[in-house]
């Protein structure tokens, strides 16, 4: 490796980036941290002050409570065990239908692919919240689904789907799937038609050459597009608060509720570190093992 | 190649046509058992579909293909014993050295043991044994080739098709990487197709050459026949430098052809060097076979000159001669000695000659 000397030019196009991650992950992660060990108090804001003053005494005013909390407490965990299985839910189904949407788009001709990719991304130019509420309208005991089963005499009462796990973890995959499929149309579209090619002269049938071709290759960036899914679902908590039931507390609503209902910022700054932490480590150890975006670390 | 017997490869006239363009015209070729073959051509002369037509990969609209006798018509690409050597090499960048090699013993269901054997043998044979557990991307660019070519040849195919094997490679490499390529043709016997459009590397790779024009083979020789016997114009242009006349014949003098060109050149040829006078259309010669001296040559064709240009590089040099009619000449002298071409400059007069044996006739 040789070093050289930074040139101004160099040092302003990492400043750009750095300054922007100093403000707006570094600095906000500090205060949410600091603000998981200050005291609680019966006030506006509902701390104490982090240092007083009082009769020439300075006092800081710091506790580990909310961390005790979170140890302590069963809900806390089981919040945490939940969102972390609707989370790998919502993974495997993005997996399982996102590949084979991926590998179609990529294997459909040039001029067409991008139709395709436009097309998979098109309902997410209608805003989040209306396409979740357009889920509740399909899925009610009264929705056209239900209505359409009543009808045909199939069913007598209706399903109930609505306000239960599998609504959260339908909606779920249906909001994340595009954060899956697009990486992953990009490492599949990327792979050379060559390759396969080759597999098929040497003597590969189809269903082969994809297992030992195409699948090996595509690996890197499949578990990249999960983990791009898995995280942001660790911390959902508006689909669940619309659809789910009371099984379906997560630790992105617990969160919620501790700051605005409970009014305990502390203890709501706590699960946002322990959050953070809790995703922080596997994903890191993901991104030692693979190279940037999905692409084979040589 | 009369004796079919010998023939792995017989194309009978075979045509293909893409959006009413003609690509293939009545292709006729036979390819003998155990040679280097190389389908030279520009981009556009038909030589890739050729390729694929053999590889099973387009079907021809009309004419037949056999492999070892046996009509190739019904059978698919994957049943075919025919393997092909991509440009890129396509190697499998996930899988190491062996098991790029082995895949496709893998892929046919070969037993294990059986598939050892196999592999030691074809690393053996391209000297990749201590590479095995090496990726394609550790690899030199020669090295690769030879991962390519030990995937192939691992499943004993009658016909290996190499796809301009040499493109992907350095231009300083190539002439070793050629030399490394015929002595694994040789050891394994197995029949090579190259495609190529690099004249060079066809002369010095191939036993025969099939010259493709315009969706024809123009000319099936030895590389040495296709330069010192081309049947046609095109032929003698496309492989090395030649100058061409065109003119009629006008009798003969002491049992030589007199050939009078349209520029106003006699040309004497040996009268071995055309057995159909009548059919003689130009006639050309290439640029070594000139002698270019000071004094006077004795010689059948002489006629004095002027250099116009001479551009030195080592082990010749290359002139442009201008004759009192103006017709311009390139000369190829070679430098031995301190003889000949190092000693002219541009602007002297000078005499050439031009044996009669040197004459190259073409009927088309």
């Amino acid at each position: 490796m040789t070093t050289r000397r930074l040139s101004a030019v160099d040092r302003s196009t990492i400043a750009i980036p750095l300054i922007w991650l100093l403000a707006l992950l570094a600095v906000p992660l500090m205060a949410v941290a600091l603000l998981s060990v200050r005291v609680v108090a019966d006030a506006i804001p509902p701390i104490e002050p982090l240092v007083s003053s009082a009769g020439g005494h300075w006092a800081v005013h710091a506790s580990m409570r909310a961390y005790h909390l979170l140890g302590a407490d069963v809900l806390y965990r089981s919040a945490f065990l939940s969102a972390l299985v609707n989370a790998a839910c919502t993974m495997i189904g993005c997996v399982v239908i996102g590949f084979p949407i991926a590998l179609a788009i990529a294997q459909a001709p040039v001029a067409r692919r991008n139709l395709y990719v436009f097309l998979a991304v098109l309902p997410f130019w209608t805003s989040f919240l209306l396409r979740a509420y357009a889920w509740i309208g399909l899925i009610r005991d009264s929705g056209p689904i239900n209505s359409l089963l009543l009808s045909l005499g199939l069913i007598h009462d209706p399903i109930p789907m609505l306000f239960s796990p599998a609504a959260v973890w339908l909606v779920m995959v249906y909001s994340y799937l595009p954060f899956f499929v697009l990486p992953m149309y990009a490492v599949l579209e990327s792979l050379p038609a060559e390759l396969l090619a080759a597999a098929a002269d040497l003597g590969a049938r189809p269903a082969y050459a994809f297992r030992t071709v195409t699948l090996p290759l595509a690996l890197p960036g499949l578990i990249s597009g999960a983990v791009l899914v898995f995280i942001p679902a660790v911390g959902e908590y508006v689909i669940p608060e619309l659809v789910g039931n009371s099984s379906t507390i997560m630790i992105g609503g617990i969160l919620w509720e501790e700051f605005f209902q409970n009014r305990d910022w502390p203890l709501a700054a706590a699960i946002a570190i322990a959050t953070f932490l809790l995703l922080m480590i596997p994903s890191y150890v993901l991104r030692r093992w693979l190279g940037p975006l999905g692409t084979v670390k040589q | 190649m009369s004796n079919h017997e010998s023939a792995i490869l017989e194309i009978d006239g075979v045509s293909k046509t893409f959006d009413r363009t003609p690509v293939l015209r009545d292709v006729n070729l036979e390819v003998p058992r155990g040679t280097i073959v190389a389908l030279l051509g520009a981009s556009g002369s038909g030589k890739t579909t050729l390729l694929q037509i053999i590889a099973g990969l387009q079907d021809p609209d009309a004419g037949t293909l056999r492999i070892d006798g046996k009509d190739m018509r019904a059978v698919p690409p994957f049943e075919r014993s025919v393997n092909m050597m991509f440009q890129s090499y396509a190697l499998f960048p996930h899988l190491t050295v062996l098991g790029n090699v082995e895949y496709g013993l893998k892929a046919r269901g070969v037993k294990r043991a059986e598939r050892q054997r196999r592999l030691a043998w074809a690393l053996e044979l391209t000297r990749l044994a201590e590479f095995g557990d090496r990726r394609p991307d550790q690899l030199s660019g020669g090295q690769r080739q030879r991962v390519a070519l030990a995937r192939c040849l691992v499943m004993q195919p009658a016909i290996l098709l190499l796809d301009e094997p040499m493109a992907a490679l350095d231009r300083g490499l190539r002439a070793q990487v050629q030399q490394e390529l015929i002595s694994i043709q040789r050891k394994v016997g197995t029949t090579f197709i190259v495609v190529t459009h690099d004249q060079e590397e066809a002369m010095a790779i191939s036993d025969y050459i099939a010259v493709m024009d315009k969706g024809r083979i123009a000319q099936f020789d030895p590389p040495r026949i296709l330069y010192e016997n081309p049947r046609s114009r095109f032929v003698a242009s496309f492989l090395g430098n030649i100058n061409l006349f065109d003119g009629s014949v006008g009798g003969s003098e002491s049992g030589r052809l007199r050939f009078a060109t349209d520029d106003g050149l006699e040309i004497f040829i040996a009268p071995e060097n055309c057995a159909d006078p009548k059919s003689i259309c130009t006639v050309g010669f290439r640029p070594e076979r000139l002698l270019v001296s000071r004094i006077p040559i004795d010689c059948p064709n002489h006629w004095p000159g002027v250099i116009e240009q001479v551009s030195y590089s080592g082990t010749f040099s290359r002139a442009t001669i201008r004759t009192p009619a103006g017709r311009l000449l390139d000369a190829t002298l070679m430098n031995v000695g301190g003889a000949a071409g190092s000693e002219l400059l541009a602007g002297d007069a000078v005499h050439v000659g031009l044996p009669p044996d040197g004459v190259v006739v073409m009927t088309q």
